[in-house]
C-alpha cells in the first residue's frame, strides 16, 4: 500500500514546525514516529499533501524531574518512557502503560506525543494521562498554552490543539507508592484494545476507559462509587455509564460494555481496591 | 528528494519520492530483497529492520525518515560466510519452516537480546509479540533465541 503523493518538510527546530504548520494550515499533517499516521495515509484514510517531519527535534526527548511534576518531551519514544527509572518510581502506572502500546518495533519509533495529539481511543496512553490527571503542553506562533488532558480530547481522532499548534510536553503528577492497575482486553497481542482501563489511586482514585466511546473517557461513576466508599466489584458495575462503545468488527457495543466492568474490577483490584 | 543511508556498512544514495517506503527502498532502490513484505501494516513483523541498531518494521517508515541514519538488513548480519550467532541458532534449533517470517524474526530476536541479554523464556515469547509465523513455529524459534542468548550454537 503506498501513500498518496505529498511534500516531504524536515524541521530543524520546534520554531521551524509551527512556521511550516502555520504555511501550510490545514493540508499540513505532523510526523513523529509515524506510527499511527502512516498506517492511516496507506490506507489513503489520511491524505495530506504536506508532511513536516519533526522526529529528529532531539530536544524534545527528555523525561525530567521537574518539581512537583514529571515533564516528559512529547517525542519521547515509548521504549524511553518503558525503560525509565525516573518513571518506574514515579509514575509506575504510565512506564507500565507505554509497555503495552504496540509492540517491540512499534515502541522503538512511537512517541508519546504522537499517541496524545493522534487522540485514538483505542490507544493506551491517552487513557492512562487521562486517569493520572496530565497536562499538555503545546506552542503555536502565539506562544506556549497548557491543556488538562480532561479538556484535550475533543472527538474521534480530535484533539483541542489547533491547526499550527505542536504538542511539546506532557506533565504527569509524582504518585511514588500509589496503587495502579492498567488492563487491556484483546486478540493479538500486539493489538489495540478491544477494551482497556487505567486505574490510579493516589489520594483520590481515577479511572479512565480506552475505546469505550469518540474519546478516551474518565468512569465518573465508578470514581464517585468509589469516592463514596463502594468497593471494587460494586463500583466496576457502574463501568459501562456514560459510555458510548462503538461496533467494529472486534466487539459489539454489548461485549464492550460487559468487558468494561470486568476489566474495571480488575483494575481496581489490582490498584489496592 | 535525495536520501543518503548507510545500508549494513554501505553508503547508498538515491533520489526517492517523499511517499517510498523503507522496505520497498531497501528491496528496489538497494536491491536487497532479504527483507519480505508480508502484512503491510506493521503487524507481521517479517519487514523488520534495525534502524540505527533497533529493531523496527520498515512497511512503516519512510525512506526519507532513514535519510542520514544506519540500516541493519538480514543480509548485513553474517561476516562473509560465517553466520551471525541468531542465523546459527534458527538452523540448528530447526526455528524456520516455510522461511517467510525468518528475516524479520531474526532481526526482532536479535535487537530482543541486544535490550535483554539474558531472557527469560516468557521475555522472548513477549519480546516477539510482533512477529508471527503462520506456520505456527514459534516453539523451535523461541529454543533458537534462547540458545542464542546462552551461546549455546555451533557445538555440533
Amino acid at each position: 500500500m503506498i501513500p498518496v503523493a505529498f511534500d516531504y518538510k524536515r524541521a530543524g527546530s520546534a520554531d521551524e514546525a509551527i512556521s511550516l504548520l502555520a504555511e501550510y494550515g490545514d493540508e499540513a499533517k505532523l510526523l513523529a514516529g509515524g506510527h499511527s499516521l502512516l498506517p492511516l495515509m496507506k490506507l489513503r484514510l489520511a491524505t495530506p499533501s504536506v508532511l513536516v517531519d519533526v522526529g529528529r527535534l532531539a530536544d524534545l526527548s527528555y523525561i525530567k524531574d521537574a518539581g512537583d511534576h514529571i515533564a516528559i518531551g512529547a517525542l519521547t519514544r515509548h521504549r524511553d518512557v518503558e525503560t525509565s527509572d525516573l518513571l518506574a518510581a514515579q509514575c509506575a502506572l504510565l512506564q507500565h502503560t507505554a509497555g503495552t502500546v504496540g509492540d517491540n518495533q512499534v515502541r522503538h519509533r512511537g512517541t508519546i506525543g504522537g499517541s496524545v495529539a493522534h487522540a485514538d481511543p483505542a490507544s493506551d496512553l491517552p487513557a492512562t494521562l487521562l486517569a493520572l490527571g496530565a497536562t499538555f503542553v503545546a506552542k503555536g506562533p502565539g506562544g506556549e498554552r497548557t491543556i488538562a488532558a480532561t479538556d484535550f480530547f475533543k472527538g474521534f481522532l480530535e484533539s483541542d490543539l489547533a491547526a499550527d499548534e505542536l504538542l511539546t510536553e506532557i506533565r504527569v503528577p509524582k504518585t511514588p507508592g500509589a496503587g495502579w492497575g492498567y488492563q487491556k482486553f484483546n486478540r493479538r497481542a500486539q493489538d489495540w484494545a478491544i477494551v482497556g482501563c487505567s486505574v490510579i489511586r493516589n489520594g483520590t482514585t481515577g479511572v479512565a476507559l480506552v475505546n469505550m466511546a469518540s474519546t478516551p473517557i474518565r468512569a465518573t461513576a465508578v470514581e464517585q462509587a468509589i469516592a463514596q466508599g463502594a468497593s471494587a466489584k460494586d463500583a466496576a458495575e457502574l463501568a459501562a455509564d456514560g459510555t458510548e462503545p462503538p461496533s467494529d468488527l472486534n466487539a459489539s457495543p454489548e461485549y464492550r460494555r460487559h468487558l468494561a466492568k470486568v476489566l474495571v474490577r480488575r483494575a481496581l483490584e489490582s490498584a489496592g481496591l | 528528494m535525495k536520501v543518503t543511508v548507510e545500508v549494513n556498512g554501505t553508503t547508498q544514495s538515491h533520489d526517492v519520492e517523499p511517499r517510498l517506503l523503507l522496505v520497498h527502498y531497501i528491496r528496489e532502490n538497494c536491491g536487497l530483497t532479504g527483507t519480505n513484505v508480508g502484512c503491510d501494516t506493521s503487524s507481521c513483523g517479517a519487514c523488520t529492520i534495525h534502524l540505527n541498531g533497533e529493531s523496527v518494521k520498515s512497511c512503516t517508515v519512510l525512506a526519507v525518515q532513514a535519510d542520514g541514519q544506519k540500516v541493519t538488513t538480514i543480509e548485513g548480519l553474517a561476516n562473509g560466510e560465517q553466520l551471525h550467532p541468531m542465523q546459527q541458532a534458527f538452523h540448528e534449533n530447526h526455528a524456520l519452516q516455510c522461511g517467510y517470517c525468518t528475516p524479520g524474526m531474526i532481526m526482532a530476536s536479535v535487537s530482543l537480546l541486544d535490550e535483554i541479554p539474558n531472557p527469560t523464556e516468557a521475555q522472548v515469547r513477549e519480546g516477539l509479540e510482533g512477529n508471527l509465523c503462520r506456520c505456527t513455529g514459534y516453539h523451535n524459534i523461541v529454543k533458537a533465541v534462547l540458545a542464542a542468548a546462552e551461546g549455546k550454537v555451533g557445538a555440533k
